[in-house]
């Protein structure tokens, strides 16, 4: 077996490898140039005939290919062990999981199961001494804290969504692919459905764009206008607490400190005065435009760009200007 | 049913963090329950009240202050709270903790655990799922819905993922940790603040638990915080006021040629 400095736990989504993994790779490859040492792919469970190509080309040397029925569908017991067996393959130094959904279900499972620290949701790292050192949001990005990591191996971490970049394919980079036996193992809570939200583009932490709106809004009927501007934006839909506990809408759209946490390029805070939870939500967005009606408003503070104006006035307008400027 | 929740108190979520020597300055922080706690105590209390059955028992691990968060899910309606001592124990490291609460569990014995999905101050959304695998019990993490089958020794959750919520199906006893939408958690009654009162709530040391301080202690953390800092600060931005039409127009142009976002 290949032994890997560092070993990147592929995640797939209807057999495809997700976004989310490659930009994993993409930071784990440049990290295992600087240190020396192979760079592995662990590919669990159901996946296209393509998709340890794709490891390959993305950054991956050697993709530890592990296939069995317990892992037909997610089940955390099921895909710790099959992380395990991985990590008996390759015995690397660093872990690393796309702190997904289903990242962050499993990497404390394995990481228990390993004995090994785990420090999730880092956006940035580098070696000191010969050790991994991360950095990561605290309070829901109220600040950012460095991690280090304690003797046992490995040292794992989760990988915010939207932090790197995924290297651009090298047609030319090919993997050993080794096939690693899944032992006995019946799990005990496993998924047998998905039940899709309705009309969703993209979730609030993969989102390019989001437009949230806040307690200005004053009920569920005007989210209608931010929908409106969502699909010409294709946007995801966000909400402040005020407007979820409100309940105007779902809880899943909030974003904040006891929401989502989020990194778009874009974010739209609309009718949004900016607590310090939702700041603490959005503050890390590239641009950030605020439409409020009033000027002294703290959201004004963390924007890009500010509209001081009435949100029913500024949004259709808004709404129909962009979809002039983006049909040119 | 025997109902065990795990409860952490954490600063306020109002709580504006302040660094100094690289350290968050917590003197001046309004501690409380854990908001994703506050929706396991609430479904434990359901769950109690939906059997007509059972006991709800609340442990918080930390140094005394974590009293107040005991006190608090008694007040709801908790029929028995635990103050695990942290004395000695690596409290930011999750997998030291889990193991520190996996042995409470052991010694008050339960159906089922619920805790919330992370704390609100460190984030790490580790310590409930680490104490399954540490109790060798299945889990299912960021649960927005919960129906148990008590004869059956069975349950079905919801839990939400990107773009919707998956469907588990689990066996008991198990780990269930709660997200925002599960329920909505209850005020405490002046009935529940007064029956407080009589209520002890006992201190267990690690001796106690049988925990060897070693094995919770700082050489045996997976990780550790190195330093703290605030995020960078943000550019004052370009404010636009006037005419609705106007204002959108030029917004559009500065979206598209200044900061060349779409």
């Amino acid at each position: 077996m290949a032994a890997v400095k560092i070993l990147v736990v592929a995640e797939t989504k209807n057999g495809a490898v997700r976004k989310s993994t490659l930009e994993a790779l993409a930071e784990a490859r440049r990290l295992a140039a600087e240190s020396g040492g192979a760079l592995g792919a662990a590919l669990i469970g159901p996946a296209g005939s393509g998709e340890a190509e794709r490891l390959a080309q993305h950054g991956a040397d050697v993709v530890f290919r592990v296939e069995g029925a317990p892992l037909e569908q997610y089940a955390p017991e099921a895909y710790a062990a099959a992380v395990t067996a991985a990590v008996g393959a390759g015995t690397p130094e660093v872990l690393f999981f796309a702190a997904t959904a289903q990242g962050r279900d499993l990497a404390p499972r394995a990481a228990a199961r390993l004995h090994a620290g785990l420090a999730s949701d880092c956006v940035g790292f580098s070696w000191s001494g010969g050790g991994l050192v991360a950095r990561r949001p605290v309070f829901a990005g109220k600040a950012f804290a460095t991690v280090a990591f304690g003797k046992a191996r490995p040292q794992i971490a989760s990988i915010r969504p939207n932090t790197f970049m995924p290297l651009a394919p090298d047609p030319a980079r090919a993997a050993s692919v080794e096939t690693v036996a899944l032992g006995d193992v019946t799990p005990r809570a496993r998924v047998v459905a998905f039940e899709a939200s309705e009309g969703e583009v993209a979730d609030l932490t993969e989102a390019n764009v989001i437009v949230s709106g806040g307690r200005a809004m004053g009920g569920p009927d005007n989210f209608e206008l931010l929908r409106k501007l969502c699909k010409v934006l294709g946007a995801t839909l966000g909400a402040s607490r005020a407007a979820v506990d409100a309940g105007w809408i779902d809880h899943s759209h909030q974003v904040g400190q006891t929401g989502k946490v989020v990194n778009p390029t874009l974010y739209f805070a609309i009718g949004i005065s900016g607590a310090i939870q939702h700041l603490a939500g959005m503050s890390s967005s590239r641009t950030i435009v605020a439409i409020n009606k009033d000027k002294d408003a703290p959201i004004f503070k963390v924007a890009s760009y500010g509209i001081v104006g009435d949100l029913y006035q500024v949004v259709p307008a808004l709404t129909m200007e962009l979809e002039k400027a983006l049909k040119e | 049913m025997n109902v065990l929740v795990f409860v952490k108190q954490v600063p306020d979520t109002e709580t504006r963090i302040q660094i100094k020597d690289g350290q968050v300055d917590l003197s001046s922080v309004k501690w409380v329950a854990n908001p994703y706690d506050e929706f396991a105590i609430e479904e434990a209390l359901r769950i109690k009240e939906r059997l007509g059955a059972g006991k709800v028992t609340v442990v918080s691990l930390g140094p005394d202050r974590v009293k107040d968060a005991i006190k608090y899910a008694l007040s709801l309606g908790a029929d028995e709270g635990v103050h695990v001592k942290g004395d000695g124990v690596a409290l930011d490291d999750p997998s030291c903790v889990a193991t520190v609460l996996a042995a409470a569990a052991r010694k008050i014995g339960f159906d089922l655990i619920l805790t919330g999905k992370q704390g609100v101050d460190h984030d790490w959304s580790q310590a409930g799922v680490m104490l399954a695998e540490r109790l060798d019990l299945p889990h299912v993490s960021v649960v927005v819905s919960l129906e148990l089958d008590a004869a059956a020794k069975t349950g079905r959750a919801k839990r939400e993922v990107e773009g919707g919520d998956e469907v588990v199906e689990f066996s008991l006893p198990a780990v269930i940790t709660a997200q925002k939408g599960l329920n909505e958690p209850r005020y405490a009654s002046l009935k529940g603040i007064m029956a407080v009162k009589k209520k002890t709530i006992p201190e267990w040391t690690l001796a106690d638990l049988g925990v060897e301080a070693a094995s919770v202690g700082p050489e045996a953390a997976g990780v550790r915080f190195l330093e703290f800092s605030l995020p960078p600060a943000r550019a004052a931005g370009k404010v636009l006021e006037g005419d609705p039409a106007d204002t959108a127009r030029e917004l559009v142009r500065l979206l598209r040629q200044e900061a060349k976002v779409i």
